[in-house]
């Protein structure tokens, strides 16, 4: 029976856990990139799960040098392929600890020299390969191994970091959000960023089944809870400007935080009221800043 | 096999670890009941669900992990998670 | 052509000549005379590279990698505390096997934070995979640039190398340099051709991971390429002096060392004062010569046991100390290669820091090397201690 394989650039045998949000959104960024394409990768899960010597899983030029420098090398990448008069396009894949945290300083000079790059941040929320640690990305009251809900705490006391705002401050031309729960939109910013000269951002939202503590099929269930509920907005930025959003009837915010290991710290013993008041509040005010919500009629009596 | 220098690789080992080995239940495909849509084929992580020549998919289940994506995605519930017998 | 120059300036031509298509630098005193100096050419098209104004030496080096791995060849130039915010990806670099060349304008590691010279910073990172040359004036810094590229990107070798000058003391002295020209840089040194790049054509996964499987061979074979580029500098050092008549096909240099008695083993541009010194204990009748070394990485030890196996003892002068170790990384060096020899071997840490090293000092240590005193700080002031 002859099969057209058409998911290629990103190989079977890779080693992500079953049901693996990063590797799905490796396997959507490669396929909307196209063989021309050189990835940068930062050390973390998708560096680890795909590249143990000498099994790699890229079908497409790939590096990785550093947990913090992948920027930096991009931006060599840029110049030298510029100056060898070549056409291959630049794409970073790091992961949220690599983009929000440790790379941030060479993210900012990378952007603010302006290379024509596409740097994708697959955003687990967390450091996951070293065990489940908080990052800038993890959101409040999530329980990971350095923000552990406990007796006199409920989880990470910060909110995310707003990621996209900060590159788009950098007159990046071209900043998105997305989420591997809507695949088409996802490889369409993909190709739109990488057809934006410039330095282009998208932060793609890649729910982890070990991280967050769900069985792996709910991966996309997960991932679409987030965006309907509001608690992950999927917009595009040009020039600074938000010019599309995905609008939603919303949820409840209990809807997604039930699902997941990592705030059933909310529910049990007992229902932290409080807690999910405001992180309900999170998300009424992604709401109203980017207009999310679709007016539903009242229904009548 | 020597050492390649700096630690590099050319494509293609990775299909060398047979992941389907991981796999404890396993995705029972119905092609009466497939749309065709493919959506189990782009959803999957591993990228081993491919589409045959009339249509329908199938997952390679030298690879197929048993996650379960496709089949809680499936917007015709055509596949069915079944316990492996080993 | 022959003209008075600032070291700096002098290896910016130097590396101008080189054409490298990626330049990627951080400014740091006393290594800005350099960039600024690329910089200028890049602006007026008289270097074709794309210059990359990072924002730390991280990324400067980091840069540098990527481009490297794309397959251009490839500068940057740093010192001191710049060198250590890089510490990662030097190793990175030597790992992943990539043949970065990198001026390192040798200054003194905080705290104390101090802009002058010493060899701490590159000798603290002597165990990282990189090529070292240390140069004695700035005719030697501006030729090694180019028989570093040579060795570095040789297949055989496929390494990192730094070319270490002294912070100040060379880099921002002027002297007479006999400068090649494109024509003789290019006769020598060819455009960059790697075998394998980062190349949608033949796509590569570079910088993967090694399981205890492999990593342990992989370390290894690192090795090998330094012990490999012991042949390459022999065979381009000669090259390079047959065609253009100065030879660095020899690790180290002996300076009236044939019939000495007693021999100092120096590195860098103290090695000038030094050989003024044995001119002078040399006409006052005092058998004294020196073995300087150039080559650090790889160390040649058969050189230095050979060099030194007739004499009846030997001082090893360090601008580094090893902190809580016995000395200097060059004392500790000479000390294994004269291993099961019964010569004694005696370190001096001196000119730390920017302190000011004369010929009085050379003819104190010889003395106390004399006496069997050694394994110390040099000169330290009795009224601050």
């Amino acid at each position: 029976m002859a099969e057209k394989k058409t998911c290629d650039l990103f190989d079977c045998g890779h080693r992500a856990c079953g049901g693996c949000g990063a590797a799905l959104s490796a396997r959507l960024v490669t396929e909307a990139a196209g063989p021309e394409t050189i990835v940068v990768a930062s050390t973390g899960c998708m560096e680890v799960f795909s590249t143990p010597y000498p099994e790699t899983a890229w079908k497409v030029p790939w590096i990785h040098s550093l947990f913090e420098n992948a920027a930096a090398v991009a931006s060599g990448i840029e110049a030298a392929l510029k100056k060898q008069g070549r056409k291959e396009k630049v794409v970073i894949m790091a992961g949220d600890g690599a983009t929000f945290d440790i790379g941030m300083i060479c993210i900012s000079g990378a952007f603010e020299r302006g290379h024509d790059f596409t740097y994708i941040c697959y955003d687990n929320e967390a450091y996951m390969n070293t065990g489940i640690q908080r990052s800038g990305a993890t959101p409040y009251d999530a329980s990971t191994t350095t923000s552990p809900a406990g007796k006199v705490s409920f989880g990470n006391k910060r909110p995310k970091k707003d990621m996209p705002a900060i590159l788009a401050a950098h007159g990046a031309p071209y900043v998105a959000t997305a989420s591997i729960a809507y695949p088409a939109d996802l490889m369409q910013k993909v190709q739109k960023a990488i057809n934006t000269p410039g330095p282009c951002y998208v932060q793609v939202h890649a729910p982890c089944c070990t991280g967050w503590g769900f069985e792996g099929e709910q991966t996309i269930a997960i991932a679409k809870l987030a965006i309907e509920t509001g608690l992950w907005v999927n917009f595009e930025m040009v020039d600074g400007t938000v010019t599309k959003v995905k609008k939603v009837v919303r949820k409840p915010v209990t809807e997604y935080l039930k699902t997941q290991k990592r705030f059933r710290h909310l529910f049990k013993p007992k229902l932290q009221e409080a807690e999910i008041a405001h992180i309900q509040a999170i998300a009424d005010k992604n709401a109203e800043k980017y207009g999310i919500d679709i007016k539903v009629p009242p229904k009548k009596e | 096999m020597a050492l390649a220098v700096g630690c590099r690789a050319r494509p293609g080992k990775s299909r060398d670890n047979k992941t389907g080995s991981w796999r404890v239940f396993k995705p029972i495909f119905d092609h009466e009941k497939c749309s065709k849509c493919g959506m189990c084929r782009t959803l999957c992580p591993e990228g081993c669900i491919h589409e045959n020549t009339e249509g329908v998919f199938d997952p390679d289940y030298a690879f197929c992990k048993g996650c379960g994506i496709c089949a809680a995605e499936c917007p015709k519930a055509a596949i069915t998670m079944k316990q492996e017998e080993k | 052509m022959m003209e008075i120059t600032e070291g700096s300036h002098a290896v910016a031509e130097a590396v101008r000549l080189c054409r490298p298509q990626v330049v990627s630098a951080y400014p740091i005193t006393p290594q800005t005379h350099i960039v600024e100096a690329l910089a200028d050419f890049v602006a007026n098209g008289t270097l074709d590279a794309d210059y990359i104004t990072v924002e730390n030496e991280l990324s400067a080096l980091s840069a540098c990698v990527g481009a490297s791995a794309a397959g251009s060849r490839v500068y940057s130039a740093t010192t001191s505390q710049g060198l250590m915010l890089m510490a990662e990806v030097v190793f990175n670099a030597a790992g992943m096997r990539l043949p970065i060349v990198m001026s390192i304008a040798n200054r003194a590691m905080g705290a104390p934070l101090s802009i002058w010279n010493d060899m701490q910073d590159s000798i603290s990172l002597r165990d990282a995979g990189w090529l070292h040359f240390y140069a004695e004036d700035n005719q030697e810094a501006t030729d090694l640039h180019f028989l570093a590229y040579k060795v570095a990107e040789d297949p055989t070798v496929q390494l990192p190398a730094f070319v270490c000058f002294d912070g100040f003391i060379l880099s921002h002295t002027y002297e007479p340099v006999d400068m090649l020209t494109q024509e003789q840089a290019d006769s020598f040194l060819h455009p960059y051709n790697p075998s394998e790049k980062l190349d949608a054509k033949d796509p590569m996964s570079f910088g993967m991971y090694a399981t205890p499987d492999y990593y342990h061979e992989f370390r290894y074979e690192t090795n090998e390429a330094q012990n490999k580029a012991k042949a390459a500098i022999q065979k381009y050092g000669k090259e390079f002096g047959t065609l253009f008549g100065r030879d660095y096909s020899a690790f180290v240099e002996s300076y009236r060392l044939d019939d000495a008695e007693t021999a100092i083993v120096a590195m860098g541009s103290m090695c000038g004062t030094i050989k003024d010194a044995i001119d002078e204990m040399r006409d006052a009748g005092q058998k004294v010569g020196l073995l300087r070394i150039r080559v650090f990485r790889p160390f040649p030890i058969e050189e230095v046991a050979k060099a030194l196996s007739h004499v009846k003892r030997v001082a090893v002068l360090d601008k580094n100390v090893s902190l809580g170790s016995r000395g200097g990384a060059t004392a500790i060096e000479v000390r294994d290669a004269m291993y099961g020899k019964t010569i004694p071997v005696k370190g001096y840490i001196l000119g730390l820091g920017g302190r000011d090293i004369r010929k009085k000092d050379i003819k104190e240590i010889v003395k106390l090397c004399e006496k069997g005193v050694g394994d110390q700080f040099y000169g330290l002031k009795k009224e601050l201690i």
